[in-house]
């Protein structure tokens, strides 16, 4: 069963984003997907500055059996990676929604979040699969 | 389609995939620590999705030696196994198999699940002329045992009667026991034995040797593991329009005896007068990332081949793959991966054998 926690929003191609306080949005990948895709062993990230418009792939999570993009919820600008996915990309997999964060963006456009789904819609496309 | 063991995969868990129409476990947690428990210990496979197939009839070796790249008449004493190409005219690969002599009008081969059909409709279109009987043994399922306490761990699980006959068995033979034909031939890199018995038999071994500490593993663990090996997966590293003289499988192909006629000589002997331009290596990815099939080879910028198969090494802890690449290749070159061209390390597979690491990955210096 997947853990697909009430307080976050999702996309149709399995992201989850937080809102924070200051008006920035951590990106992960949820719980189902790191599930599908199996053990990671590599994670590609983008640059700290980059603008990225939703739907853009911008990460790349890869698994022993398969490499997967990661497309970007919302329009923003890139302020922060999740360092720590170098050395123990496996963190997506223990912690998906914590420790396993990829990214963070800022200047977010927050009309874009408003595409988002929640997580009852959520849970709805991940049965129909 | 499902195999006999499809109720004790769901039971424990396994994550199940379709592969070439059958319902196999992908892995049952960790594709990993199957991948170790294999290296270091046993670890078990159902493998009954691969076709069984036996031939017989008073004509059946001088068949094989026209069917098979390889010369079955290498094969004199009951139980001898030999790996060879199946070739089409023009000497590129219909599949790779492994054929066991069981008696002078008795051979038994195993192919690939996903070529079962065309394989079938080949071997008896070229039956024929030799009055071959070819019987597809559906029946039976197949159980790969592999580690190095394999042999010893599977042998308590099989007819007390056939212990010293099992693990009295050399590389590549086999024997019957009972029902079961067990043969010390895998495709891990690892000793082993591999298992054919009637399929209404299977779960009960499979249960035994679960009992006996043997991990459960699936497809994703035996695909790292013999690409660990240095083993060609056909359909990716050779197929129908690639010969065995450019994917590392020259020496599967037996020209001695010159006479001898078998399917796709023609071609291959034009081939190797002419001189073959590529040739098969594995690559190791020097930095981080995950090299995957199709991605090309570059030397000083220009394209020099395409790689065939390409995973993450769970026993290098790095990304490794095998390649067809142009002969001139030197013992480094780039890899594409999305765009980026990333330093690779040119090797001789096999990357792993009995556990052991068997490139040097730690090799640095100048570019060739």
């Amino acid at each position: 069963m997947s853990d697909i926690p009430g307080d976050l929003k999702y996309t149709r191609s399995h992201e989850w984003v937080r809102l924070e306080e200051d008006g920035s949005v951590t990106i992960g990948i949820t719980h189902h997907a790191q599930g599908s895709l199996g053990e990671l062993v590599y994670v590609e990230v983008p640059d700290v500055g980059s603008e990225l418009s939703p739907g853009e792939a911008c990460a790349v999570v890869e698994s022993v059996k398969a490499a997967s993009d990661v497309y970007a919820p919302v329009e923003g600008v890139i302020v922060e990676v999740n360092d720590a996915l170098a050395d123990q990309p496996e963190l997506i997999n223990e912690q998906p929604y914590d420790d396993g964060w990829i990214m963070r963006f800022g200047e977010v456009n927050h009309d874009t979040l408003a595409e988002l789904i929640d997580s009852d819609a959520y849970l709805a496309s991940i049965e129909d699969e | 389609m499902r195999t006999p063991l499809y109720e004790q995969h769901k039971a424990a868990g396994a994550r199940l995939v379709d592969f070439a129409g059958w319902d196999m476990p992908v892995h049952y947690g960790s594709q990993i620590d199957e991948h170790h428990a294999v290296r270091r210990v046993a670890g078990m496979f159902d493998v009954s999705h691969m076709t069984v197939v036996d031939l017989s009839g008073i004509r059946v070796r001088d068949f094989l030696r026209h069917l098979l790249a390889n010369d079955v008449a290498k094969l004199k004493t009951a139980g001898k196994a030999l790996y060879t190409c199946m070739l089409n005219d023009e000497g590129c690969v219909i599949d790779d198999l492994i054929v066991y002599f069981r008696d002078d009008t008795h051979f038994r081969i195993v192919v690939n699940a996903a070529t079962r059909e065309k394989d079938l409709a080949w071997i008896e279109k070229h039956a024929k002329g030799y009055e071959a009987v070819v019987d597809e043994r559906d029946d039976l399922a197949m159980v790969a045992v592999q580690g190095p306490r394999a042999r010893e761990l599977a042998a308590t699980c099989l007819p007390a009667a056939g212990h010293d006959d099992v693990l009295a068995l050399k590389p590549f033979n086999a024997v019957a026991i009972a029902d079961y034909f067990v043969a010390r031939t895998g495709y891990t890199g690892e000793d082993g034995f591999e298992i054919i018995l009637p399929g209404e038999q299977a779960p009960d071994l499979w249960d035994s040797l679960a009992r006996a500490g043997v991990v459960t593993c699936g497809l994703g663990a035996r695909d790292t593991l013999r690409l660990e090996a240095g083993m060609n997966l056909y359909g990716q590293d050779m197929d129908e329009n690639t010969s065995p003289l450019e994917s590392g499988l020259g020496w599967t192909i037996a020209w001695e005896p010159a006479d001898r006629d078998f399917i796709g000589r023609g071609a291959l002997g034009r081939q190797k007068a002419d001189g073959v331009a590529n040739k098969f290596v594995g690559l190791v990815l020097e930095g981080r990332g995950v090299l995957r099939a199709h991605q090309k080879v570059l030397v000083d910028g220009v394209v020099v081949g395409e790689t065939t198969s390409g995973t993450f090494s769970p026993t290098l802890e790095r990304a490794i793959g095998l390649a067809r690449v142009s002969k001139t290749i030197g013992d480094r070159c780039d890899v594409d991966i999305r765009g980026r061209q990333l330093p690779v390390l040119v090797v001789k597979p096999p990357f792993v054998r009995n556990g052991e690491i068997k490139v040097d990955i730690e090799r640095r210096g100048e570019r060739s």
